[in-house]
């Protein structure tokens, strides 16, 4: 499958930057990446949850860490196990517990972080890790791309499906919950996603900067649109725009990928705060 | 009742129909927030209820709401008398702590209400014509393309009725507002839930923080400290020596003066 993926792209972009089989793998990923990130950051923003999904990365890298010490199966799956798990339980305690919300995820996410090093740094070989917190977009195997691909599909048939729903309870938890919406299990539908496709990423993007592609799409989609549709296509196609401009601007300036995509994003993101006031009605 | 359909009287449940809340209670650990609350509402009436702070009412909203577990029943008859444990529910919220800037239409919370398609990529046809003809009803049709954020206190509360009667509840929650609402705004409101009591066939509950308005509005009063403590028309409630103990001054039905104005329960759960 991915052969025809190369000869497409060597017919339709006949460029120095994509000689590299490499450089088409990557490329494939962030077609297939950045519009989950798009969509998923619309919500994220809308119900103030960017420290939230900044604490499922959390949980995603120590995901990778007790992945690693289970052997026998491929690191990724026991790490997106575990912070599916990490999500739901945060979940579950930020409806039951009158607690602020704030202080329960800081403690969750910095207790995911230390458990996650100190895995990481038994027997002093910590520099094998050290790649998930700046991540390479470079290094994506053909079998990872197959996992994308699936998760691709899943999260957009779940977004189908939740969205209206998520909407409504980001609006105002009773009333989707006098429409009956079940609140706790769509939140926890909701936010598993984000924990698979964090998981999946964080090795190409790292854990620093993750939640940037998160949360930027969207946060500079909301400068300059009315509606829930204007808000997913701005978001998404800045998604689209920051990865692919990203990718190539890396390849030839020889920076990180996931930097270069972020960096890219947050000036999309500056540019169209200040010309917010052109679009307000 | 000057309601013409008022005529016979069968059972419990006099000729139209009627909602009763049975034996409600809640509690928190060890703290009992309610217990023992027996309402019964009839259609086409506007029932208030009202108590000082921390008397329960949010407590039993959410409890009406299946937000939270409580005790007790609420039960629905319709006007044959014929009963369904889970009457639909509109609900208009109080205040809306939602992220104002967030780039959501009138129109969009209406298709995220009333449609299975996903409002992030379709805006049916069918979906629009219904928000307009029942956010007309509430003066407020202008609005459906305009961001939630960008509409005032008064406004946003219009959208939420409109949204609560799309389909017409069995038993309509009105939760007051406590601010942001200018007082041509909230006559605006009450004129049409009087409008509506009249129209339709269904339970009205408001959990007031205003007695002026409840003074004016009001059919019957519930006066909610734990448990019912008096219930009646306005007239019997706010002269029952009960009330007044439990508000601490002395509010009296004359509607005058600005510092008649309520207790003002923050949002609390």
């Amino acid at each position: 499958m991915l052969e025809l993926w190369y000869r497409i792209v060597d017919f339709i972009l006949p460029f120095e930057w994509t000689n590299h089989e490499f450089m088409k793998n990557a490329l494939l990923a962030i077609l297939l990446l950045t519009p989950l990130f798009g969509l998923l950051g619309t919500m994220v923003v809308s119900n103030r949850m960017a420290f939230f999904s900044d604490s499922i990365g959390h949980g995603a890298f120590t995901g990778i860490a007790l992945g690693a010490l289970l052997a026998g199966i491929q690191p990724i799956w026991g790490a997106i196990l575990f912070s599916i798990l990490f999500a739901i339980t945060i979940t579950v305690i930020k409806n039951k517990s009158r607690a602020s919300t704030d202080t329960i995820i800081g403690v969750f996410s910095s207790t995911a972080v230390a458990v996650g090093l100190v895995i990481m740094s038994l027997g002093g070989n910590f520099n094998k890790y050290s790649s998930y917190l700046v991540g390479d977009l470079l290094s994506i195997a053909p079998f990872e791309i197959m996992m994308l691909f699936i998760a691709f599909i899943v999260i957009i048939i779940l977004w189908l499906l939740i969205f209206n729903r998520v909407l409504l309870i980001s609006i105002n938890q009773s009333l989707a919950a006098s429409r009956g919406v079940n609140t706790l299990l769509v939140e926890i539908l909701f936010t598993a996603a984000i924990a698979i496709i964090v998981t999946i990423t964080i090795q190409w993007v790292g854990l620093l900067i993750i939640n940037s592609l998160l949360v930027l799409p969207a946060a500079a989609s909301r400068n300059v649109t009315h509606n829930v549709r204007q808000y997913h296509a701005v978001s998404v196609g800045i998604s689209l725009f920051a990865g692919i401009t990203g990718l190539i601007t890396s390849y030839y300036w020889n920076t990180a990928t996931g930097a270069t995509i972020v960096l890219i994003a947050a000036v999309i993101f500056f540019v169209l705060f200040l010309l917010r006031k052109k679009f307000a009605n | 009742m000057a309601n013409p359909k008022h005529m016979k009287c069968e059972g419990e449940c006099c000729g139209l129909c009627c909602t009763k809340i049975e034996n409600f209670g809640v509690a928190r650990g060890p703290m009992i927030i309610l217990e023992n609350v027996n309402i019964h509402i009839h259609c086409g009436e506007l029932t208030a209820i009202i108590g000082p702070n921390g008397a329960g009412k949010s407590t039993l909203l959410k409890a009406l709401l299946g937000e939270i577990p409580h005790t007790g029943e609420l039960k629905y008859l319709d006007a044959k008398g014929s009963k369904s444990d889970k009457p639909l529910i509109g609900y208009v919220p109080q205040q809306l702590s939602f992220d104002r800037g967030s780039p959501t239409s009138v129109l969009d919370l209406f298709i995220a209400s009333r449609s299975r398609m996903p409002a992030w990529i379709f805006k049916p046809a069918k979906v629009k014509k219904k928000a307009l003809e029942g956010l007309s009803k509430v003066k407020a049709e202008h609005l459906t393309d305009r961001r939630l954020g960008a509409l005032s206190g008064g406004e946003l509360q219009r959208v939420m009725l409109a949204l609560a009667l799309d389909p017409v509840p069995n038993l309509l929650l009105l939760d007051e507002p406590v601010s942001g609402i200018d007082q041509g705004g909230l006559e605006l409101f009450y004129n049409t839930v009087s409008e509506l009591r009249q129209n339709y066939d269904l339970s009205i509950i408001l959990i007031s923080h205003d007695l002026d308005l409840v003074a004016k509005y009001a059919d019957r009063v519930v006066l909610l400290n734990k448990t019912v403590i008096s219930s009646g028309t306005p007239k019997q409630v706010f002269s029952d020596e009960r009330t007044l103990k439990s508000f601490g001054i002395s509010y009296l039905l004359q509607n005058s003066g600005p510092e008649v104005n309520g207790d003002h329960e923050g949002g609390k759960a």
